[in-house]
């Protein structure tokens, strides 16, 4: 679905990721993990097409790097991104309904609104309401139903647990293995790592903008070595 | 009493004015923090548009009304894609000076290929005509300004809370780049900002037009102070605070010129901006100044 080959990523003269290559396959949730200042949102700024890369970025064979973020946005990448960023000026339903902004199935944005509020009962109870008066869990579920609005072909989840209590973050990564189960393709920057691999297929262990491991969860997770580097982190 | 009830009504409809002209500087401002000083020659060439067509085109007053808004906004969204696309992204100062430049060069425009005097259009002033209500004596221009601003609000009030674009436009002033990551052009999103802009300029210029019955280069530069004024009182960036921020200055500029003695006549406007400034001290980011904090970051 997604393959990055050789992906450098500059914030002006600075080089925050150093050929990195990696690939996410159909259905599959892959993490991206690593400490602070790894590079894990340069990374998923890139693929987005917010952030000035070089190397190839291929979304089902399509090289993506003459098209525009909001091209990439119609070819089916929908982020959740660091911080959430919610439009907090506006109500719960219209921050959804900015989400599926794109879609030509006019009358079927509204059904999904409505599911979502069957899916996430606090949503709803909290329709009207500004998206900014949501806590940090309530705004996480409203970031990732904003960006499945869209109906992408591939899921980008930048660090879903971050500041979250930890019953709250079981909630979340409950929410994304269901994603995975129905078969959203996802790509997960987690420093949770732990918690992360346990839904993931594969994982990638990113350190200083490079690549230091790969491999299935079990791999990743087996190895004590890294294991304890993991969950130093995590 | 009834020299009250016209005064109160020459507020509103000054206010009503400024609030048309505030609020085309505000809705460019609220989506691309970009003050456009063009704004006033949008105005500008919906007068000259006026001149041209009442004198080769028609005599017919709706016509000419009609093509003097589309030229401003045809005006005003042809100078986002020329002029203000380009420097998008760039720093809020390089916008400024873009703005001030385009402003300098419509006006050498004018000077040049125009004529640096006034030209008269008299085919507007029909609707300044008196009409008694409840007694009270009122220019019919101050009914209609009245009336198009409040259907101009309620109409951007119900674009901007029922269509996606108009939540789009109220995303971007807070988040631009997460609107783009929703898919939502950018494109579109900054054109038509500056289209409402430009329809804006357009209904501001009939009443301009229709009140001071000529143009020249420098047409636009005082409704462009006003607007930026207004703006600047009420809070820059808001919507709510445009309307208010020209409510404001419409009703400190008349209660000054009641208010004033005679000889002090020529001192209004120093006395509405002592006021004014009185009104920053108090506030200085404007009355309803929006939020700047961009959604929760942690
Ligand atoms: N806009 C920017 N300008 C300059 N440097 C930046 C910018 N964004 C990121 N960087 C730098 O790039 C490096 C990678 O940052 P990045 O945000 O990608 O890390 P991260 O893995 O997402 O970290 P975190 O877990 O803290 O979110 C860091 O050294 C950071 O300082
Ligand atoms: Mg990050």
């Amino acid at each position: 679905m997604l393959d990055i080959q050789n992906l450098r990523v500059f914030h002006g003269p600075i080089e925050a990721v150093h050929g990195i290559s990696l690939s996410v396959g159909t259905g599959q949730c892959v993490a991206l993990l690593g400490p602070n200042g790894a590079g894990k949102t340069s990374t998923i700024s890139a693929i987005c097409g917010i952030a000035q890369a070089s190397g190839t970025i291929a979304l089902e064979g399509a090289d993506l790097a003459k098209v525009t973020v909001e091209d990439r946005i119609g070819r089916g990448i929908a982020v959740s991104p660091e911080g959430r960023r919610i439009f907090s000026n506006l109500s719960v339903e219209a921050n959804l309904r900015i989400g599926g902004g794109i879609r030509a199935d006019r009358e079927n944005v509204r059904a999904d609104i409505e599911r979502w509020f069957d899916t996430f009962p606090i949503l709803g109870e909290r329709r009207a309401q500004p998206g900014g008066t949501l806590s940090g869990g309530e705004q996480q579920m409203l970031a990732i139903a904003r960006a499945l609005m869209s109906k992408p072909k591939i899921l980008l989840l930048d660090e879903p647990s971050l500041g979250l209590a930890p019953r709250i973050v079981a909630q979340v990564f409950q929410m994304i293995s269901t994603l995975r189960a129905e078969g959203m393709t996802i790509l997960l920057v987690e420093q949770n790592a732990r918690q992360a691999l346990q839904i993931s297929d594969y994982g990638y262990l990113l350190n200083n903008g490079r690549i230091q491991a790969e491999g299935t969860a079990e791999e990743l997770g087996g190895s004590k070595d890294m294991m304890a580097k993991l969950t130093g982190l995590g | 009493m009834d020299y009250a009830a016209q005064q109160i009504i020459n507020a509103l409809s000054f206010g009503a004015e400024y609030a048309l002209l505030a609020l085309g500087l505000a809705i460019v401002f609220s989506v691309m923090g970009l003050v456009n000083f063009a704004h006033g020659e949008v105005i500008a060439v919906g007068g000259y548009t006026m001149v041209a067509f009442a004198a080769l085109v028609t005599a017919n007053p709706l016509i000419i009304i009609v093509g003097a808004v589309a030229a401003t906004a045809l005006t005003s969204v042809a100078l986002e894609r020329v002029a203000f696309r380009p420097v998008r992204y760039a720093d809020p100062t390089t916008g400024l000076l873009t703005a001030f430049g385009v402003s300098i060069v419509l006006q050498n425009l004018f000077l040049l290929f125009i004529s640096p005097r006034p030209i008269a259009v008299t085919s507007l002033y029909f609707l300044d005509a008196p009409v008694m209500v409840f007694g009270v004596q009122i220019s019919s221009l101050q009914i209609f300004e009245s009336v198009t601003t409040v259907v101009v609000i309620i109409g951007l009030v119900l674009f901007l809370q029922r269509t996606t674009l108009g939540l789009a436009m109220r995303a971007a002033s807070l988040d631009f780049e997460m609107v783009r990551l929703t898919g939502i052009r950018a494109n579109r999103v900054f054109a038509l900002a500056f289209l409402i802009s430009g329809l804006l300029a357009g209904l501001a210029c009939i009443f301009i037009m229709a009140r001071r019955g000529s143009v020249d280069p420098h047409f636009g530069f005082n409704p462009v102070l006003k607007a930026f004024v207004a703006c600047v009182v009420g809070g820059f960036g808001s919507l709510p605070g445009a309307v208010l921020g020209g409510f404001l200055l419409g009703a400190v500029e008349v209660a000054m010129l009641v208010l004033l003695p005679q000889e002090y006549g020529g001192l209004k406007d120093a006395f509405v901006f002592g006021i004014i400034a009185l009104v920053l001290v108090w506030r200085p980011d404007g009355i309803l100044s929006p939020a700047k904090e961009k959604g929760d970051k942690l």
